[in-house]
């Protein structure tokens, strides 16, 4: 039979990821008493490319789908550096990135936090020891929390992104 | 007498052994000659790129498909410019000068285009690299003409996850005038890293050089290094690259579909897109180890077997896949998306031969120019390349939805006929220079290469962004200011491959 269009698209759960629905409440419960305790709003994002080969944004960008359904856990992205309370960085840290990354840092509203997303953005993963970089987000603006991989998968960025939240509870 | 075809002044050079196509050394005399027949002939020019002593440029003759590489000294720093008959080459000698400080004589634009005066060297890859300006160069535009014109710089920190790159554009109203782009900030100094490693050692930085292409560039570079040692990968490992490429394929063109949704309002087309290429990721990494594949194909093979049941977890994969695709296709043609889809990025087939573009974006207009059809391990399937006329996204969007099809069919093909056998061999330490091309999901990719008893003395990957970018320039003259971020992702503009 034809599936109509508005059905979304049959996803498999992966057996290694505990994405069953007891957890995924769970995990709700614990992320909205966190958030509302800190903040009392959801956790705006906003992404930075500091020279990344577009993997980590792939699997950042699996988080808005059907599976992952970012904006549940009340973590969203934003357009500006100005709306935003984590700076989400991928990217070995190129020097030709760090002016404008730096900016952005500046723009954003305290109290804020940095996420270095995926191996290159924690220490310059392969990159390291380039001219053009300079091997890490944190050699630019401080960082509050590191997300390994090449490239983390969205259920580790996830988790590393409620980590954060949690960590920042009172 | 009539000046010389391209064919002649090839027959009259020096061929220096370069596999699998021979590289011919040029005078300058000769050179300029060449520029002149290039003003005639249809060659598109793929690549440009240099070396401490010389600059080669990569040429492809599409209906004969023939490769030409081309290669001229460096006298008193300087060669003649390309760019005044081939403008696509206009970013690569900006870039030549940045990286080797060779001089492109007589070229229109002469600014920089990596180097925005922050690393702690200028010249990186020549002989003797200098220390750096004191005083950091803001990349400068042209100032606006005429009156009325408003000045919208874009980025490098822009939309909501997009890659680094700088947009300039004059608006006259909400209309486009002209854009203009600046790039350079992903740059990681790839080749720098490159210089004096194995080419298995090296595979690493391909494989992180563009992420929506890796194994694509992967299997290019594989494919020069094997290439220019004279060996071949075993038989099983040809087969898994080629299924390998087609994942990749299939996952990014979906990629593609999801973005789009997300850009344009579409949640149905979005939610579709996604949740199938979640599904493809994680099949990949049941059977590769890797969602999006990186590090599987290198240098001699491929790294790994297939996981024993890996086989059984693609086919499932693919039955699954196949269902979403009616309702990938439908969800398309849904009329609020259509209509805004219909017309968008129009891309001239003119415009796509001139500036040599090549993947769906070239299809989509006309150009059927498929990489895959260079590739001779391709002969035992069936096969042909999608072409559609009309040049806007929806015709760029039938050509992705067929391949996908296609693709399942390869796939399907293959991996219920891979070869036994072992999947790597040792590559010897030798010496030589080879050419490897593969067809990414945004275009086709080549790699040049020179190995000096077993490590790499000069490499250079050639991105279809080189193209994609220059030809985004004149896609957005005359487009509505809101319409930038889908135009970047209707004709697939990635940065991190074309910065290096």
């Amino acid at each position: 039979m034809r599936r109509p269009a508005w059905l979304p698209a049959r996803v498999t759960p992966d057996p290694d990821v505990p994405v069953d629905g007891d957890t995924v409440n769970a995990l709700m419960a614990r992320l909205d008493a966190a958030a509302q305790t800190r903040l009392g709003r959801s956790l705006a994002l906003r992404h930075i490319d500091a020279g990344s080969c577009g993997g980590c944004e792939r699997e950042m960008r699996a988080l808005s789908g059907p599976l992952y359904q970012l904006e549940r856990f009340g973590l969203r992205f934003v357009e500006s550096p100005r709306h935003a309370d984590v700076l989400v960085v991928t990217g070995p840290m190129t020097r030709n990135m760090r002016l404008a990354l730096e900016q952005a840092w500046d723009a954003t509203p305290d109290p804020k936090w940095v996420v270095a997303l995926g191996d290159c953005a924690v220490d310059g993963g392969v990159f390291k020891g380039s001219y053009a970089v300079l091997g890490g987000t944190g050699n630019a603006v401080p960082i509050d929390l590191t997300i390994a991989g090449c490239p983390p998968s969205p259920a580790r960025i996830l988790a590393g992104l409620r980590a954060l939240l949690e960590a920042n509870a009172p | 007498m009539t000046p010389p075809t391209i064919a002649t002044i090839l027959a009259a050079s020096q061929a220096e052994p370069c596999r699998p196509w021979p590289r011919h050394r040029l005078p300058h005399t000769a050179w300029r000659a060449l520029i002149d027949a290039l003003r005639h002939e249809p060659h598109r020019l793929l690549a440009l790129w240099a070396d401490t002593i010389e600059v080669h440029a990569l040429l492809l003759h599409d209906p004969g498909l023939g490769v030409v590489a081309v290669s001229t000294a460096i006298e008193v720093g300087a060669y003649p410019a390309l760019s005044a008959v081939r403008p696509a080459a206009e970013p690569f000698e900006r870039m030549i000068r940045d990286l080797w400080g060779h001089h492109a004589a007589d070229a229109p634009d002469e600014r920089p285009w990596l180097d925005h005066g922050q690393w702690p060297v200028t010249l990186p890859l020549s002989p003797r690299p200098g220390s750096a300006p004191i005083e950091p160069d803001p990349p400068s535009f042209p100032t606006a003409e005429g009156d009325h014109a408003t000045r919208l710089p874009i980025g490098p920190v822009a939309g909501l996850i997009t890659d680094a790159a700088h947009l300039r554009l004059t608006l006259s109203g909400t209309a486009i005038r002209s854009a203009e782009a600046h790039l350079g900030y992903a740059h990681k100094g790839t080749l720098a890293l490159m210089r004096g490693k194995s080419p298995r050692a090296a595979a690493r930085f391909i494989a992180r050089l563009s992420g929506d292409a890796t194994v694509a560039h992967s299997l290019a570079f594989a494919r020069a290094s094997e290439a220019a040692l004279e060996t071949e990968a075993p038989p099983r490992a040809q087969a898994l690259r080629l299924l390998l490429a087609e994942w990749e394929r299939m996952s990014v063109h979906l990629g593609h579909f999801a973005d789009l949704g997300a850009l344009a309002g579409a949640a149905g087309l979005h939610r579709i897109a996604e949740g199938a290429r979640e599904n493809l990721a994680r099949a990949a990494e049941a059977a590769f180890g890797h969602r999006l594949l990186m590090d599987v194909v290198v240098p001699g093979g491929v790294s790994h077997d297939i996981a024993p049941d890996g086989q059984v977890v693609l086919r499932a994969a693919l039955t699954a896949f196949v269902e979403t695709l009616p309702p990938l296709a439908a969800a398309l043609e849904h009329p609020p998306l259509a209509s805004r889809l219909s017309g968008l990025a129009p891309v001239p087939l003119a415009l796509a031969n001139r500036l040599g573009a090549g993947g769906v974006v070239g299809r989509g207009s006309g150009r059927a120019f498929d990489a895959r059809a260079l590739d001779e391990a391709h002969g035992g399937i069936e096969w042909e390349a999608e072409t559609q006329r009309q040049g806007d996204e929806t015709a760029r969007n039938l050509v992705r939805l067929r391949e996908i099809a296609a693709s399942i069919g390869i796939i399907d093909r293959l991996s219920g006929f891979l070869p036994d056998g072992p999947v790597a061999v040792t590559l010897p330490a030798g010496s030589g220079e080879g050419i490897g091309c593969a067809e990414g999901p945004h275009g086709d990719i080549w790699h040049w290469l020179r190995l000096d008893h077993g490590h790499i003395a000069a490499a250079f990957p050639r991105d279809p962004a080189w193209a994609l970018w220059p030809l985004a320039e004149h896609v957005m003259a005359g487009a509505a200011v809101e319409d930038v971020a889908l135009i970047r992702c209707s004709l697939g503009l990635t940065v991190s491959g074309m910065d290096l």
